[in-house]
């Protein structure tokens, strides 16, 4: 059982057949690739090879095969070729102990204080560097876009991590208090004509309180239970946005939400604009930048608030209600309180992003709000590491940027034909990649952890040291 | 009186479906304590290859209908089964003894990359075709409503007693049965006695895959249609029966998946459709704060 944390392709995971008792390698590593060929074929076959097509009134078969037999020829190769490469060494405990992450290196470690500033320094200048390399407002618009994108992810991980990586409560309906920021800022600013700026402190404490209604009914509940609670919680809320038509306009949501303004200067091509005011050209990425810019300032307080907080009583409570709920509370810690501001936190700051997400969109619908937004932002703390920030922004770089990416690769298109769209394969892909990192590093990318309390000089905690605690 | 008993046969009809599923999550949970996401789109799996070995079938003209069945039982059971056994080799095998959250995520990741698999090569469209097993007794034909007890009902509840029987026999008669129950208990200690715990885990998971197997070609045949999104939220209503029956209780999963299916119907019928997966979700909270062992579950004693 403890030998097999081994990396996983894509397709399959290692069968561990002892090289001494084999007859023959060559003839071992054949009968392991075909066999998994094989596996691969039979799998495949119905699902793929014979796609089921309504024509008139009866259903037809288009033929797929093709894709299967090179999945299956693949998969043969791919073993082979992983069993004599990567699976060949030598896997013990101690071996791999020794190994730990890239991240947790005394070269990273050394690094890791470059890397702080560095990252601060090009989020600072993230959208004039997007717009300068490439060239102009016009092409350097998609990768603001797509900074905002990463960003409002960023945020929103930081926010879950308080949850899930400080308090250790695995909450699987963050996405409800995004959905709740989102609706209230749109509400209250088509209802009662209320500023961003208002909206915005308002849409946190009502995140917040239903953070506190969620959390009162699920104190005495922990791990997956919990997990599944918070589950059902998100999908409740997302069924009443629904169905609930007056008042949020139900399945095709809230439209044209007007835009928030840059200080009373609104975005707009003319006189009094805020292109105009400062003398610059009109053009709309001025919004995206200070959109971008919003984010980046509610993410930099997010982020204060929780390494302060680490420091404060109620955020050494949370770390020893992760690791240990009965002896938190039989040394007298309040477990109610302890949870439910951990859940209130987290869920103003979903808010916050909320908010950021209904006034950059101008449109919001149900449908932006379903349990894969909560997965996802899930997976971004979980493969991050959990409770560690910067992991945060790398996984949420790979997960939201990376992905995002597969739409430039032109390259791929060349090589399977014109018909063949990566953009198709995006959840597909994530999803493996969620797998393939689970399976590689179980604690996450940045696995090891700064302990905010030490005697005489402060040691980096290795990802083995970590208890479970109980999540 | 007419429309309850009609709500009462739809309803068992719907349950019995969530109890078949219902089994793998409470299996699967019993023994390594995680609650295994990709189950409902393994469901959902089921469902396509069924409808690709109908269609086959029929385009090579076997039109018998219980011939028809009979393949596809054995054709999807045995498919969708080694879909199980790939996906625990795949995503759960490694992570096992490795922090808790881990086999959880990849689960996660699991249900979406199958979903989008299925996505991908079936198409996102819904598959709707005409029932097989057209038909059914009606009851009650002076009264204002009747009442119809459908061929397809019929095949579902049978097929659901016959499944049952045949799996409280393999667990609690034979030695995998045994196996099963020892992990259960105690994993360390099971092993140290000589069980093979891996393969014990593999063949739970192979067991609750076709027990989806079944579950799907019902489903397709009682509602004739499917699309890949249908896992989802069927496998979080099973895992709510699964619970509310008591978390590693075979009957347990059975009564609670027919106590959801009533709920949701009775509820759909007399309240509000458009409510009705709010009215399952809020169970699935309700019984999980107030009687988390559930109807027929042990009570778990933590000891410190």
């Amino acid at each position: 059982m403890t030998d097999t944390v081994q990396p996983a392709p894509a397709a399959e995971a290692p069968v561990e057949t002892p090289p001494a008792k084999a007859p023959h390698p060559a003839r071992a590593l054949l009968k392991d690739a075909g066999l998994w060929a094989l596996l691969t074929f039979a799998l495949m076959t119905p699902v793929v090879g014979f796609k089921t097509v309504a024509r008139g009134n009866r259903y037809e078969f288009d033929n797929n095969m093709d894709v299967v037999l090179g999945f299956t020829v693949l998969v043969f190769l791919g073993r082979i070729l992983l069993n004599l490469t990567i699976w060949s060494k030598p896997k013990t405990a101690t071996a791999r102990a020794a190994s730990g992450s890239v991240f947790d290196s005394p070269t990273a470690v050394r690094l890791k204080q470059f890397i702080r500033p560095l990252l601060i320094l090009i989020a600072l200048s993230y959208p004039f560097l997007a717009i300068w390399t490439s060239g102009g407002m016009v092409t350097g618009r998609y990768w603001v876009d797509l900074g905002i994108l990463v960003m409002t992810y960023v945020l929103l991980g930081w926010g879950l991590n308080i949850v899930v990586g400080l308090a250790g409560l695995l909450d699987l309906g963050y996405v409800a208090f995004y959905a709740v920021g989102a609706y209230s800022f749109a509400l209250l600013t088509m209802n009662f004509g209320m500023s961003f700026w208002m909206c915005l402190p308002l849409a946190g404490i009502f995140a917040a309180f239903f953070g506190v209604v969620l959390g009162f009914p699920v104190l005495r509940l922990r791990g997956d239970y919990l997990a599944i609670v918070t589950l059902a919680f998100g999908e409740i809320i997302r069924l009443v946005l629904i169905n609930w038509r007056e008042f949020t306009g139900g399945a095709s949501g809230i439209n044209q939400i007007p835009r928030p303004s840059f200080f009373g200067l609104e975005f707009v091509n003319g006189p009094g604009g805020f292109a105009d005011f400062f003398g610059l050209a009109f053009s709309p990425v001025h919004r995206l930048i200070f959109f971008y810019y919003v984010i980046l300032a509610l993410a930099f307080i997010v982020l204060i608030v929780t390494i302060r907080l680490r420091r404060l009583p109620i955020g050494r409570a949370w770390e020893a209600m992760r690791e240990d709920e009965i002896a938190c509370r039989s040394l007298g810690i309040s477990i109610v309180n302890t949870k439910l501001t951990a859940f209130a936190l987290g869920a103003m700051f979903g808010g916050f992003a909320g908010t950021v997400f209904a006034a950059r969109q101008g449109y919001i619908s149900p449908s932006d709000f379903t349990f894969i937004q909560s997965a996802l932002i899930v997976a971004i703390v979980v493969l991050g590491g959990l409770g560690s920030n910067l992991g945060v922004v790398f996984s949420a770089l790979v997960l939201i940027g990376g992905v995002e990416m597969l739409r430039n690769l032109t390259f791929i298109k060349e090589l399977f034909g014109d018909g063949f769209d990566p953009v198709q394969y995006r959840m597909l892909i994530f999803g493996l990649v969620m797998v393939v990192i689970m399976v590689w590093k179980p604690r996450g990318l940045i696995s090891s952890r700064t302990p905010t309390i030490f005697l005489k000089e402060k040691k980096t905690v290795t990802s083995d040291m970590i208890s479970e605690g109980h999540g | 009186m007419e429309y309850f008993l009609q709500q009462l046969i739809n309803g068992l009809a719907l349950g019995s479906i969530y109890g078949l599923i219902a089994i793998g999550y409470t299996m699967v949970y019993g023994i390594i304590g995680m609650i295994n996401f990709a189950h409902g789109d393994i469901f959902m799996i089921s469902t396509m290859i069924s409808l690709v070995i109908l269609v086959a079938l029929f385009s090579i003209g076997i039109t018998s209908v219980p011939v028809v069945l009979l393949i596809i039982l054995i054709a999807a059971v045995a498919l969708t089964a080694l879909y199980g056994w790939t996906v625990e080799r795949m995503a759960y095998r490694p992570l096992r003894g490795s922090f808790r959250l881990a086999p959880l995520i990849s689960a996660i990741g699991m249900s979406i990359v199958l979903q989008n698999y299925a996505q991908n090569a079936q198409g996102a469209d819904k598959k709707a075709f005409t029932s097989l097993i057209p038909g059914g007794i009606e009851f009650f034909k002076e009264a204002k409503f009747s009442v119809w007890l459908q061929y397809s009902q019929i095949a579902l509840f049978v097929m659901t007693a016959l499944v049952l029987i045949v799996f409280t026999f393999v667990v609690t008669k034979t030695p995998l049965g045994r196996a099963q129950r020892a992990c259960e208990q105690d994993i360390k200690m099971a092993s140290l006695l000589g069980i093979n715990v891996d393969r014990t885990i593999s063949l739970t998971f192979v067991m609750g895959a076709s027990l989806a197997a079944v579950a799907g070609l019902m489903h397709l045949l009682y509602y004739g249609s499917t699309d890949f999104y249908a896992g989802f939220v069927v496998g979080i209503k099973a895992f709510t029966a699964a619970v509310l029956g008591g978390i590693g209780s075979l009957p347990g999963a059975v009564l609670g998946g027919l106590t959801i299916g009533l709920i949701e119907v009775f509820f759909a019928g007399y309240v509000s459709v458009d409510y009705k997966d709010v009215a399952a979700f809020s169970i699935l909270a309700i019984v999980l704060i107030f009687l988390p062992t559930g109807l027929l579950g042990r009570p778990e004693v933590e000891k410190v």
